[in-house]
């Protein structure tokens, strides 16, 4: 096993620089960030001073060098925007994210698998049908739309919850977190919702799949012949078998919460990365772009290795290696 | 779903009263929510809106600009120029910064050799410090000389924020952020800054103007227009920047939300492609080429009647922009006071469009922003509808801004701008017609540094020559006629066409107000309760 | 206790399987007529097929059926813009649904947006599937270095977000109703890719395709007839999610400001520019096209779920 991660890792690492360098040449052919930055009043030899300041003006491959030199000291360049590393940029910002995809992930496990179970044991039941509907629906609203419809019910109307931002925090091993404090909970609820819907969905979806295949199973006969109680059936026959998809979904889908925050992000002002990727778009904040996506591909090499390994342990009939070597 | 969304919407609105008046803050706080983020706390790190906003409230200028860009007296009680080339200006006594430390020329000189320095500025101050030499004559009193004689002196140190020579000058920007260096003289006192959610003031009780209304302020970036909106209505915030104009109906009729309108220096325009014979974007009717007609007067003027500024206004701001016919509002500096907005005439458009040639239009694509200006893919909608209404088919392509810009700079052949018709908006930071006509229609030259936000590459030696000449101009009346003239030469020529100035609005919940800025700064101090 | 247990779990489904691709055994009913039958045993998937059919019938025939052309700026002015569903403009034309705020007939922009719409979804699905597909049995079957590589470059692929790929896509290509189709799929063909293989994975292993192969069957033949009816259960369900995302995806670009021209919107750019309006009390500009929205993904996701049902083998009654 050890072996495989090793190998795994190693095969990340070719991934992360492929990456930095498809994304560093894509954005190099997207716009001029120059424009974005200079004020009204500056003169074409003011705003050449800026293309120099910004190391511009070098050839494109020069560039590329530059960065790829730093980048192996771990230095993955300024940001034009604010003038401060990149990757300290997303670091400072990266728990409120991480922080809001747990509680959309938690909210999708919660909510989805037993919803998901429900709907799968007793498919042709009034209820099975509400949730199935309700799940559909859950992905068929457009996340900025359902995202302004909570604020318009539950912060506006209602007053329930607060509208936008983070809310207070505490700090956990130096980490701010907000879900440890009231305001900060309340300040969590609608986004995390918003973020986790369509997760729901699709959990609710898998599950109720995987559950009904599985009662098909002679084994779950067998079960029953044997005398089994239904919640041991369910709680370990049945589950067992469902989580594989379910896991291997979640764990791709985490990563893609955490990129798809973007627009929860900016709809709820959540101080995260996401927001500061969208803003980074905007204003063509080149190096906070490509940090922002080698994070990302690191962080989702690690989540798919996690997942390998979980899937390994879930299903035996799955082995870890190069199969077929 | 329909009949349930409707009335929901309405009892959105119907609630928002009660949820603005149940959660009041403490009357002495103030939450407010700006459309963009300010990047940095370090007041010279970038010379951007948002940061000059915040730099506006912590620090104080030399000169500071009132709410109609008006000068006035900051940091420095008078200016003057004591011959061609020096101005002297007097410095304020007994002001100090946050810290109890006493203001000096010291503080002057060490700010205005800081601010064209700091390391990894994307855009720096050093447009209004070059060339500049600043002379300490005693603790308050400081003279600037320049080689030739420089009307605008007083406008240039209006944008730059003053910073404590002990603290600030040998800082570096992550020293202002975290909040070691963040020491003015401002009204308020810097307390916090977390970025992309929050920036937290106190109130300067020793300040010289006086001490602010607001003990604390919190100011906090809501960037999506809805959400900024709601956050009002659920009284998350007190005060709103930027409204939307499609919620400005609907926030007039809430209880317990109050509007404040002003006009901003801003003006919307076109720029139009004055110097290609074949210009990429200009097709003869059915696809083929054509000579630019664009290069004739007569086109430009026929686009410009073309156009209903008021329908415009009426249909697409929401009432909330004013017609222009040159480059500011009346009542900036050297604005001219015969020039007024063309009136909508299609028929007389079309007429020009026979005489110039082109009695059946061609076929024309106009671009511009979509994430710019208030409204302007709209904007860019409805006057391809018009034009197309008079003979010139038009179609619209929007972009972001990101893309936009460098396209309409550079994006052609040769450095050149790529598009032949499009939608810019100009903003004088120094309150004076020389700021747009020294960039958008003086003659495209980088040697003088003289049209460089120029895309039509319009060019027109007398204009030019009367702009050079202003801008040597110490005399204020003198320079005011000589602006007034090359405005009017330029308008006759329509180097430009202006569509609009833009209209600001700020929402605040009942009790407090706001007087609106030209400059579209939202700050603290210029907030008031009733 | 896991491993006896897949045994006998295992051996049904490969025996339908190897039954269904067997002439030998013929069929009781044709299976076009069974899968009919089975299809219209839920009311509810039938109400959707119907609604979906009158969908793509009103997409398909929007041009003719529209009440005005809402790209033709000639007709269309910001003079009868935002105006109420039922209000009249100057020419005389009735605004059932009301105007956007360009000015355009609602009712028209709607049948026009589906076209675009569906077009999108459709086309970006049925390509991103294709691609997709191809890799992940690729993948599956060839094992070794090959599968290694293939699931190396899906990887690359999903660590990348979506909205980014697409955004520097269109950033780079330009608008345009064929750009945003180049973008979807490939910020999608993967998702398929990942699927594909992962089920493949398992089936591989099965006795049906060791027996298969030990029949002499050749390559392509074990892979289309064998491997890949038993991933269509999972392609449908990931499928349907991944079209509603495909247009929900649109709608998110055009949010962001990129995507399809604002001149011909498709239904996603309509609520987009909708969502300015949810607090005007202006309901209709976002709320039509929702519903719109709505309906055409509610519709294909019911009926997809339906096919699912009926298709997988493992869940024949």
């Amino acid at each position: 096993m050890s072996v495989f991660i090793l190998r795994r890792l190693m095969q990340s690492a070719l991934v992360m620089v492929a990456m930095a360098a498809i994304v560093f040449f894509g954005m190099h052919l997207v716009g001029d960030p120059v424009d974005m930055f200079v004020s009204p009043d500056m003169d074409q030899a003011d705003i050449e001073q800026v293309v120099r300041a910004l190391g511009l003006d070098r050839p494109i491959l020069e560039q590329f060098w530059a960065f790829v030199t730093s980048a192996l000291q771990g230095d993955l360049g300024q940001s034009f925007v604010f003038g401060q590393p990149a990757l300290g940029l997303i670091l400072e910002r990266m728990p409120a994210t991480l922080e809001l995809a747990f509680i959309a992930l938690l909210m999708a496990i919660v909510f989805g698998i037993p919803l998901g179970l429900y709907a799968g044991l007793k498919p042709d039941s009034p209820v099975s049908r509400t949730i199935m509907a309700g799940s559909i629906l859950g992905f068929s609203l457009p996340t900025f739309w359902v995202g302004i419809m909570l604020i318009m019910v539950f912060a506006v109307m209602l007053g329930w919850l607060p509208s936008t931002g983070r809310g207070e925090t505490v700090d956990v091993l130096g980490v701010p977190v907000s879900f440890l404090t009231l305001d900060g909970l309340r300040h969590l609820i609608l986004p995390a919702f918003n973020l986790a819907l369509l997760k729901i969905s699709l959990v609710i979806r898998l599950t109720r799949a995987g559950t009904r295949e599985v009662m098909l199973q002679d084994y779950i006969k067998f079960a029953r012949a044997k005398g089994l109680g239904r919640g041991r059936i369910v709680g370990v026959h049945v589950m067992k078998n469902i989580l594989i998809p379910v896991v291997t979904v979640l764990g791709l889908e985490f990563g893609s919460l955490i990129a798809f925050s973007v627009v929860t992000e900016t709809i709820f002002a959540w101080p995260g990365m996401g927001k500061l990727l969208i803003e980074s778009i905007q204003q063509l904040d080149r190096p906070v772009i490509v940090a922002y996506l080698m994070m990302i591909v690191f962080l989702f090499v690690v989540i798919n290795l996690v997942v390998d390994v979980l899937y390994s342990i879930l299903d035996p009939r799955v082995r870890l290696g190069d199969r077929g070597a | 779903m329909t009949s349930v969304r409707t009335p929901l919407l309405r009892a959105a609105v119907a609630f928002a009263c009660a949820a603005a008046v149940s959660a009041p803050a403490l009357a002495s706080d103030l939450r407010i929510g700006v459309a963009s983020e300010a990047t940095s706390i370090d007041p010279h790190f970038h010379n951007l809106g948002p940061n000059n906003q915040v730099a506006s409230q912590i620090f104080d200028r030399l000169i500071n600009q009132g709410d109609r860009q008006q000068l006035q007296p900051g940091l420095a009680v008078s200016w003057k120029p004591i011959d061609n080339t020096t101005w002297e200006f007097k410095l304020r006594e007994g002001v100090t910064f946050h810290d109890g430390s006493p203001f000096t020329a010291d503080d002057v000189l060490c700010t205005f050799a800081r601010a064209p320095e700091v390391p990894n500025s994307p855009a720096s101050f050093s447009t209004y410090i070059k060339g500049k030499t600043f002379k300490k004559v005693d603790d308050f009193t400081v003279h600037v000389t320049t080689d030739e004689p420089y009307p605008t002196m007083a406008n240039d140190l209006s944008v730059i924020p003053v910073i404590s020579d002990e603290v600030g000058c040998g800082a570096t920007t992550a020293d202002f952020n975290d909040g070691k260096a963040a020491m003015g003289t401002g009204p308020f006192k810097f307390v916090e800054y977390v970025p992309g959610d929050r920036i937290v003031l106190a109130a300067n009780e020793d300040y010289w103007g006086g001490r602010p209304e607001w003990d604390k302020v919190t100011i906090k970036p809501i960037k999506a227009g809805p959400s900024r909106v709601a956050a009002l209505l659920a009284g998350d915030v007190d005060m709103i920047s930027g409204v939307p104009t499609t919620d400005i109906g609907t926030l007039k009729e809430t209880k317990g939300i109050v509007l404040s309108q002003g006009v901003s220096n801003r003006v919307i325009y076109l720029h139009v492609d004055q110097f290609r014979e074949d210009s990429p974007f200009v097709k003869a009717n059915g696809g083929g080429d054509i000579k630019n007609p664009l290069l004739d007067q007569k086109v430009r003027l026929a686009i410009s009647k073309a156009i209903s500024r008021e329908l415009i206004r009426d249909r697409v701001m929401e009432g909330l922009s004013i017609p222009a016919g040159q480059l500011l509002p009346d009542g900036f500096f050297g604005v001219s006071d015969k020039l007024k907005p063309e009136a909508y005439d299609p028929e007389g458009a079309k007429a020009l469009l026979a005489e110039a040639g082109v009695p059946d239009g061609f076929e024309l694509t106009i671009h511009g922003p979509n994430d710019r200006y208030i409204n302007d893919a709209k904007i860019v909608e409805g006057i391809a509808q018009m034009l197309t209404r008079v003979g010139i088919k038009t179609k619209v392509e929007t972009m972001p801004r990101s893309v936009y810009f460098k396209r309409a700079s550079t994006g052609g052949e040769g450095g050149l701008p790529e598009f032949s018709l499009i939608l810019v908006g100009w903003g004088a930071g120094s309150g004076e017609a020389s700021s747009p006509l020294r960039s958008l229609i003086a003659t495209y030259d980088k040697e003088k540094g003289m049209g460089a936000a120029n895309r039509g590459r319009h060019s027109d030696a007398k204009v030019d020559e009367l702009v050079e000449q202003a801008l040597k101009t110490v005399d204020d009346g003198k320079r005011a006629a000589l602006l007034a003239e090359a405005t009017e030469r330029a308008m006759a020529n329509l180097a430009i066409i202006p569509i609009h100035y833009q209209v600001n609005t700020w929402a605040s919940r009942e009790g407090i107000v706001y007087t609106p800025r030209s400059d579209e700064y939202t700050l603290a101090h210029y907030a008031r309760s009733q | 206790m896991t491993t006896p247990n897949t045994q006998p779990g295992a051996t049904p489904p490969g025996g339908a399987a190897l039954a269904a691709a067997m002439p030998a055994v013929p069929p009781v009913e044709s299976p076009l007529r069974r899968f009919l039958t089975d299809f219209s045993a839920s009311w509810l998937a039938l109400l959707a097929a119907l609604m979906l059919a009158v969908i793509i019938l009103i997409a398909l025939f929007a041009p003719w059926i529209s009440p005005q052309d809402p790209y033709d700026l000639a007709v269309v002015s910001i003079f009868d813009a935002r105006l109420p569903p039922g209000s009249t403009s100057m020419e005389g034309t009735t605004f059932w649904l009301g105007t956007d705020g360009a000015g355009r007939d609602l009712l028209s922009a709607i049948f026009y947006g589906l076209r675009i719409s569906l077009s999108v979804g459709v086309m970006s699905g049925i390509l991103a599937i294709i691609v997709g597909m191809s890799v992940g049995l690729a993948a599956a079957y060839a094992g070794g270095r090959t599968e290694t590589l293939i699931m190396r470059v899906v990887d690359l692929q999903l660590s990348l977000p979506a909205v980014l790929i697409a955004l520097i896509l269109l950033a780079i290509l330009g608008k345009g109703v064929d750009k945003i189709i180049i973008a979807l799929v490939i910020a999608q063909w993967a998702y398929y890719a990942r699927t594909v293989r992962a089920s493949a994975l398992v089936e591989r292993r099965r006795e049906y395709v060791e027996a298969a192969a030990c029949l002499g069957l050749g390559h392509a033949r074990i892979v289309f007839r064998h491997i890949l009816p038993n991933c269509v259960a999972p392609l449908i369900v990931v499928g349907t999610v991944q079209t509603a995302h495909a247009i929900a995806l649109e709608a998110t670009l055009s949010f962001l400001g990129v995507g399809l021209p604002l001149t011909e919107p498709s239904l996603g750019l309509l609520i987009s520019n909708g969502f300015e309006y949810m607090l005007s009390g202006k309901y209709w500009i976002a709320v039509f096209p929702g519903v719109a929205l709505l309906l055409t993904i509610v519709s294909i996701n019911i009926v997809g779920d339906q096919l699912r049902d009926v298709l997988n083998p493992r869940l024949q009654k």
